[in-house]
């Protein structure tokens, strides 16, 4: 009854990014909404439609939804992503918090200044090969099955291969010494509906450029 | 079977405290073990205890569970305060993403200059009252029921007070021009449990103060200069 899933955020990936990922690992289409001017976010706000006059906005199943994490946790629920008991569940949202970390460094990265990215990019890089990525490899290693939790694809899969592919950006021989990670990889960009997001027309937006860069702060900033 | 809970942080709020406010207003007993020293630190590290090498840790029904929303969310639904369906748990996950934002101004408050202080205290302040209070107030007028969701005492109840309290210690009047919010900080502080947590004795822990911060620097080897976001 309810139509497609609506989503109202800038051109760009941004915190909507993993929103997008995971309507699309769950083979759901979806519509968006691109802002593009500050009167566009200001009537938005005007109309009340954000709860905490922030973006990301979408709309499901009747309800406006903002929070980032709320969004995904919701979507996971009701397409089956998020495990099948309440400790599955934990293993999932321990999975994804400590990856939306490592992901929330890349996030502000293009907003860093010029002096501070070359230290910013270190950063991430000690970071994903030192806390991150060694988790997940020994999670596969020692359980030795094609997904992080409960032997089904989850949640906490098509997060860890968005942050995969999106640190890869930035530092390309970053799996060099994961060879978990790299077959985890590949496995999962051959699902077919990742395969399908990460073909060029899908929804996936590309790495930010300075174009988004002055887009975001000439919208949002005071 | 499952053992006693237990949690690790330092003697002091941080990102433990919204998990001894949720297991309080559970009902739920738990101890606590105080990182003091850079040793009791790296003896964890080296146990293999921490998932990402970081606290808040919390030993609970025979898992070390880390990241703090990975952890209140399995004790909302462990002990029934996660609403009654997905729809119930979204308003939830939403409304607590505010009140976590909003702590989230108050968390790294300690560890800024004087300077910073002041002018964080404002931001605090002002962030509350235009963006975070009118959005609650909003809910709670809306349906005039008692609680923020589905008629029924959930997280997003206890955590909205516990985001209420913090403000008032930076501004006690902060709730003046929220009537709702004040009649809902009552009747919640009221809640046997709650009511329980508020008084002395509990594990509730008080402001931090330079002792709180000189642990968590000296513990975590965290030296640099901290700023405001």
């Amino acid at each position: 009854m309810s139509g497609k899933p609506r989503l109202t955020y800038c051109n760009g990936r941004g915190r909507m990014e993993p929103v997008r990922w995971l309507l699309a690992a769950a083979g759901v289409e979806f519509e968006e909404i691109f802002l593009e001017t500050k009167e566009q976010y200001e009537k938005l706000i005007k109309d009340g439609v954000l709860m905490f006059q922030q973006v990301p906005l979408v709309e499901i199943d009747g309800m406006k939804m903002v929070q980032t994490r709320a969004i995904l946790s919701y979507i996971a629920g009701k397409y089956n992503l998020y495990g099948k008991d309440l400790k599955e569940r934990a293993l999932i949202d321990m999975y994804v918090e400590g990856i939306t970390d490592l992901m929330q460094m890349i996030l502000m990265f293009p907003f860093s200044p010029p002096e501070a990215k070359e230290k910013n990019l270190d950063s991430i890089k000690e970071r994903a090969t030192n806390r991150y990525f060694p988790v997940f490899e020994k999670v596969l290693k020692q359980h030795g099955q094609d997904f992080l939790v409960g032997n089904k694809f989850s949640w906490a899969d098509v997060q860890l291969i968005e942050a995969i592919l999106t640190v890869e950006e930035k530092i390309p021989a970053v799996l060099s010494g994961f060879p978990q990670l790299q077959a985890f990889k590949i496995r999962m960009s051959n699902m077919p509906t990742i395969k399908k997001f990460l073909q060029p027309g899908s929804p996936r937006k590309p790495p930010p450029d300075e174009c988004y860069v002055e887009t975001v702060l000439k919208i949002f900033k005071k | 079977m499952a053992g006693k809970l237990k949690l690790y942080y330092f003697d002091g709020r941080g990102k433990m405290e919204s998990i001894r406010w949720l297991l309080a207003a559970a009902g739920v007993e738990f101890e606590e073990e105080f990182l003091e020293t850079r040793e009791q630190y790296e003896k964890l590290l080296q146990g293999g205890s921490l998932l990402f090498q970081q606290v808040p840790m919390v030993e609970i029904d025979g898992m070390k569970m880390v990241q703090t929303r990975a952890i209140l969310s399995y004790i909302a639904a462990k002990y029934n305060l996660y609403g009654k369906d997905l729809k119930e748990r979204a308003l939830i996950d939403m409304y607590v993403g505010g009140t976590d934002d909003l702590m989230g101004f108050i968390l790294m408050f300690p560890f800024l200059s004087s300077e910073d202080k002041e002018k964080q205290r404002a931001v605090i302040v002002q962030k509350a009252t235009s963006r975070y209070f009118p959005a609650y107030e909003k809910v709670l007028k809306d349906h005039g029921q008692d609680f923020l969701v589905g008629n029924n005492f959930s997280w997003a109840d206890v955590h909205l007070l516990e985001a209420i309290l913090m403000v008032e210690e930076k501004k006690s009047d902060v709730l003046s021009g929220f009537p709702q919010l004040q009649a809902f900080k009552a009747r919640i502080s009221s809640i046997p449990t709650i009511k329980k947590f508020l008084e002395p004795g509990s594990q509730r822990k008080p402001v931090p103060d330079d002792k709180y911060v000189e642990t968590v620097r000296r513990v975590l080897c965290m030296y640099y200069d901290i700023k405001a976001n």
